[in-house]
């Protein structure tokens, strides 16, 4: 993205438009990167209630993955799973 | 009809906003300010104004409602003083660079410690750098007038910026004198409505207010504030018009004192200038050729102004009410002294600090910077940069 000006961009660090904070790719700050092990998966979603970053992916009420342009690698899920079947893998 | 009442500039603040009447106040009482709020909050309990007025626990509390306000869309107004200031410092900065136009009487007042609750102006010129705007009041008919166009200063388009209206604790705040105080409708015609871009609670155009701006943007947002106190350099002398074609009454950034013949002079803010002016009538009587420069603005710094107003004398004495600690003089002394340094054609200058902690300046006093300036003329030299004038 290239970045603006001082003369293009609202005053006062006022953002104007809602929902801009899915194009902030927070990915990048990612140590450990969660992996699902999908057949050990029973599609509690308690990963997708406990994730602060909206980053579980969820198709028809099934967890399907996780959405690692903005996942933070924080193991959050990893951790509230009850069948253990997140694992924290370095990047 | 406007009337003349007998008004302490504390009352004459309040009268302001009482005239202005804020959507918001949010405010905590702090000596030599209380006089302001306990006025206000008796409007408002009398029905007087439908200010919503909001009573907080701390003066950090107070400036983050205001914050809030604003960020609303709100009118909002606050004042303080001293510690109060020092209190609420986080969200001074927050209010400034976030554009929120708030309007901040201060009562000027010593910063403890020794626990000290008289003037001087070591608290607003602490905030100097915070990005507000400042303007400083000689009487009480300055601070009334001076706060109804601070409201249009901040709210202008090219500015949206926060002001303190600056005015000498107890020597001005607690004094009785006349002030003309102008019909409600004149003022509320003055200072019309006030409608914000982007208001935090209009659901339907969602914006956020103050996000995390790291190393890509903060450097920018910091840029846009320094051209707004530029653009405020610009747009403040067309309110100075308006207000003159509304109430007959002139302003400017600067006045000046029998200053357009004058071979020395004393520069001074707030009160202080008062007294000089009693004193440069004395000596004019004696033939002296003596004048006076009373900036109103500090922020913005009116430059042009003052070079052209100091650039043809021969010495000039800068009066602080505030230390700097810097041995380089007080914050007007290093400012003006700076302004002047490109000028092929400038005068001596020289600093005197006084008056800290409400220490009285009198004209006795006043006289002898005058005596040293035609001393400093004669020997074309300043043998002591900065002076403390009325310390033992
Ligand atoms: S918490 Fe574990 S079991 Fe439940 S949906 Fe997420 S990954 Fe699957
Ligand atoms: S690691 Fe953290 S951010 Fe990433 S999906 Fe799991 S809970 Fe969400």
């Amino acid at each position: 993205m290239k970045e603006k000006g001082w003369e293009e961009i609202p005053i006062g660090g006022v953002i104007d438009k809602a929902g801009s904070a899915a194009e902030y790719k927070t990915g990048d700050w990612r140590t450990f990167k969660p992996v699902r092990d999908e057949k050990k998966c029973t599609h509690c979603l308690l990963c997708w209630i406990y994730c602060p970053d909206s980053s579980i992916l969820v198709k028809d009420k099934k967890m399907v993955g996780f959405d690692y342009e903005h996942c933070k690698g924080d193991g959050i899920c990893a951790a509230v799973c009850p069948v253990k079947c997140i694992r924290m893998e370095k990047e | 009809m406007s009337k003349v009442i007998a008004l302490m500039g504390d009352q004459a603040a309040a009268e302001a906003m009482r005239q202005i009447e804020p959507d918001v106040v949010a405010a905590y009482p702090i000596t030599p300010q209380t006089e302001i709020v306990m006025t206000f909050a008796q409007f408002v309990a009398d029905g007087l104004v439908q200010t919503e007025m909001i009573p907080v626990e701390s003066e950090h509390s107070a400036m983050s409602a205001c914050v809030g306000a604003a960020a609303a869309g709100a009118r909002t107004m606050t004042a303080t003083s001293a510690n109060g200031l020092a209190l609420m410092w986080e969200i001074v900065y927050i209010a400034a660079s976030t554009r929120l136009p708030i309007v901040m009487p201060v009562v000027n007042r010593a910063l403890s410690a020794p626990i000290n609750i008289h003037c001087d102006h070591s608290d607003s010129m602490g905030a100097r750098d915070s990005g507000w705007l400042q303007i400083y009041c000689e009487n009480n008919q300055e601070v009334y007038e001076n706060i109804i166009m601070a409201v249009r200063i901040a709210e202008h388009k090219d500015i949206l910026l926060p002001v303190m209206v600056c005015q000498d604790g107890f020597i001005t705040s607690h004094a009785v004198e006349g002030v003309k105080v102008y019909d409600d409708k004149q003022v509320k015609d003055f200072i019309g409505e006030y409608t914000i871009r982007h208001s935090l609670l209009d659901v339907d155009n969602p914006v956020t207010y103050g996000p995390l701006d790291l190393q890509d943007y903060y450097f920018e947002h910091k840029r846009q504030q320094s051209e707004a106190i530029k653009n405020s350099l610009k747009a403040i002398p067309e309110i100075f018009a308006e207000f003159k074609r509304h109430f007959g009454v002139e302003y400017d950034f600067i006045e000046t004192y029998k200053l357009s013949d004058a071979e020395v002079a004393m520069v001074a803010l707030s009160s202080t200038a008062g007294t000089i002016k009693a004193v440069v009538d004395e000596l004019r009587a004696q033939g002296k050729k003596v004048g006076l420069l009373k900036p109103r603005f500090f922020r913005p710094f009116p430059k042009e102004k003052i070079v052209q107003a100091l650039s043809g004398l021969k010495a000039v004495a800068i009066l602080d009410r505030s230390e700097s600690f810097s041995n380089q003089g007080g914050p007007l002394f290093t400012e003006i002294r700076s302004a002047l340094l490109d000028e092929s054609k400038k005068p001596l200058t020289v600093n005197y600090i006084y008056g800290l902690g409400g220490r009285d300046i009198n004209t006795e006093q006043i006289r002898s910077v005058f005596t040293d300036l035609e001393k400093i003329v004669k020997e074309k030299e300043v043998k002591d940069l900065v002076n403390y004038l009325g310390v033992r």
